[in-house]
């Protein structure tokens, strides 16, 4: 497995456990982001994808280990020096998350309203360029109600990058989109993160989406990485998890059921009444 | 006795709880009051938030007002006439209106129309991950959208609980005066000679912004607090009028005692 000089990552994730009560969610996850790249973390849902971008993101602590971004400590930083650094990121939620009550024209401008003091003719040109870049421009006065999923989702990933983010993180980008939106979408992710001179984090279970824009792959399974690579070496790959996930096969080492007590034990002792 | 000790247990886990998330609401309140800064330096967000709250109260508030003011003059004047005193109308219409009915029941449909509001948003935006999507744009959603929803409710409650008592007066005038005819001058001069400023009108004036802090706390803190599903939010819409009505009842019992002990 190729390792990864130190100094060259962004977010460095060390041995870190979290559990959500007393439901052990992530369990001894080592992974390392490296600057410019786009990285995929793929694996089922409830695997603890999106878990590991909020402990990048600080809104959640890892219960064992470190979460480092930009050589930072992100649960050892204080309230000021988290918001901070979160100014330096971005995150593109799974639908969205557009503020209902404010056109797409004012959700772009949203964080450059709160964080700078620009004047209102520049913020109109960064709006106008924002939304230009993900090919919106022309419906920058609709309200977010009057968009279709993968408009929404481009408006999104313009607000994402308002502030041109250092860190860029994707929480299942492509759920719910027809195969042309995904495209443009996966297009957009990688000519972004390039023009940005950006670091992408894309969450997803999309395998050949994914895989066709992509760096670099981890995968996950039960809380651990179970394998990682270039989206080449993981086709390549004759592991049974990585070929049960990338050709999608329904036996292997993946399980189907949530674990459960014996079937015909259930069926006699009447467990679900 | 296994049957009494789950009782007993299921009894001790909902008072636990119930401190708890009381502790919690206590712990989001200071917190609110700590990150008010924001919107009391751009006001704009909180004066957005006044008419969302306020402006579009004043229909059910200004209406409930009018009638209960008539129906006060109609049953008023019924009461006063067997003791030969109906010109003490204005009297009766507007210290039931200033000292109870207007806060109280003005209070009780900000419970419903703009608490109730408050409280489906906040949850809905919670649910649709907006508020986590603030956090993650460096924007404290409790400096940016709790707050000023906060203080436009400590605001607006009072004004409404003012405009419905006003309403209530006029009510009690048309039915008294225009359709009864009860003496104007009488009507209007002793009510100016019975009501008095520190005792009945700054008492309301107290009871209404108590009434406005308690509603709003708890619209906020409910929306905050809902699990972000829909059947979470229409709960918490629920308990947000439930709670609320309740909390007014019994804090307007608590202020009445100590305001009005001996007088």
């Amino acid at each position: 497995m190729p390792t990864l000089p130190a100094t060259d990552n962004l977010v460095e994730i060390d041995g870190v456990n979290f559990a959500y009560d007393k439901r052990q969610i992530l369990k001894g996850v080592n992974l390392n982001i490296r600057r410019g790249q786009v990285v995929a973390i793929m694996g089922l849902s409830g695997c603890g994808k999106t878990t590991l971008l909020r402990l990048i993101g600080g809104s959640l602590r890892p219960t064992r280990g470190e979460v480092r971004v930009d050589g930072k400590v992100v649960a050892k930083l204080g309230h000021d020096e988290l918001y901070a650094l979160r100014r330096k990121m971005g995150m593109l939620f799974q639908f969205g998350a557009l503020f209902t009550d404010l056109s797409c024209y004012d959700n772009v401008a949203f964080q450059m309203r709160e964080h700078t003091d620009l004047p209102e003719s520049m913020i109109d040109d960064l709006v106008l360029m924002k939304l230009q870049a993900v090919g919106l421009r022309g419906a920058h006065r609709l309200m977010p109600a009057e968009l279709s999923g993968g408009m929404a989702r481009r408006v999104a990933l313009a607000r994402t990058t308002a502030l041109d983010p250092m860190l860029i993180m994707y929480d299942e980008p492509f759920a719910g989109l027809d195969p042309v939106s995904m495209s443009v979408i996966g297009q957009l992710i990688k000519s972004l993160n390039d023009a940005l001179g950006a670091t992408s984090i894309v969450v997803t279970h999309d395998v050949a989406e994914a895989l066709a824009l992509v760096d670099y792959v981890y995968f996950m399974s039960e809380g651990t990485i179970v394998a990682e690579g270039t989206p080449d070496e993981l086709r390549a790959s004759d592991k049974p998890f990585v070929r049960q996930f990338v050709y999608g096969e329904t036996d292997g080492p993946m399980p189907f059921h949530y674990p459960a007590d014996d079937y015909a034990h259930d069926l006699h002792a009447g467990a679900g009444r | 006795m296994s049957t009494l000790t789950r009782v007993l247990e299921n009894m001790g886990r909902r008072a636990i709880g119930w401190v708890h998330r009381l502790g919690f609401a206590c712990r989001f309140l200071l917190l609110t009051l700590r990150n008010s800064g924001l919107c009391l330096r751009r006001f704009s967000l909180v004066t957005r938030e006044i008419y969302s709250a306020g402006v579009l109260s004043l229909v059910i508030i200004v209406v409930s007002g009018l009638f209960v003011g008539m129906v006060l003059g109609l049953q008023g004047y019924d009461t006063l006439e067997r003791y030969g005193s109906s010109s003490a109308l204005g009297v009766l219409v507007a210290l039931s209106l200033v000292r109870e009915l207007g806060p109280v029941v003005a209070g009780l449909l900000f419970a419903s129309r703009a608490g109730s509001a408050m409280t489906a948003e906040i949850g809905l935006m919670k649910a649709t991950e907006q508020l986590a999507a603030m956090e993650m744009m460096a924007v404290d959603p409790i400096a940016r959208v709790i707050a000023p929803r906060f203080w436009a409710g400590v605001i607006s409650m009072p004004l409404l609980a003012a405009m419905f008592s006003g309403m209530g007066v006029f009510g009690g005038y048309l039915v008294g005066v225009r359709l009864i005819g009860v003496d104007e001058g009488s009507f209007w001069s002793q009510m100016q000679a019975a009501v008095d400023f520190q005792e009945d009108i700054l008492t309301g004036v107290i009871k209404s912004v108590v009434f406005g802090i308690a509603v709003t706390w708890i619209a906020v803190f409910e929306g905050y607090d809902a699990p972000p599903t829909a059947e979470g939010v229409s709960g918490a819409t629920t308990r947000t009028v439930v709670t609320a009505s309740l909390s007014i009842l019994a804090l307007d019992f608590i202020l009445t005692a100590f305001m009005f002990r001996g007088t």
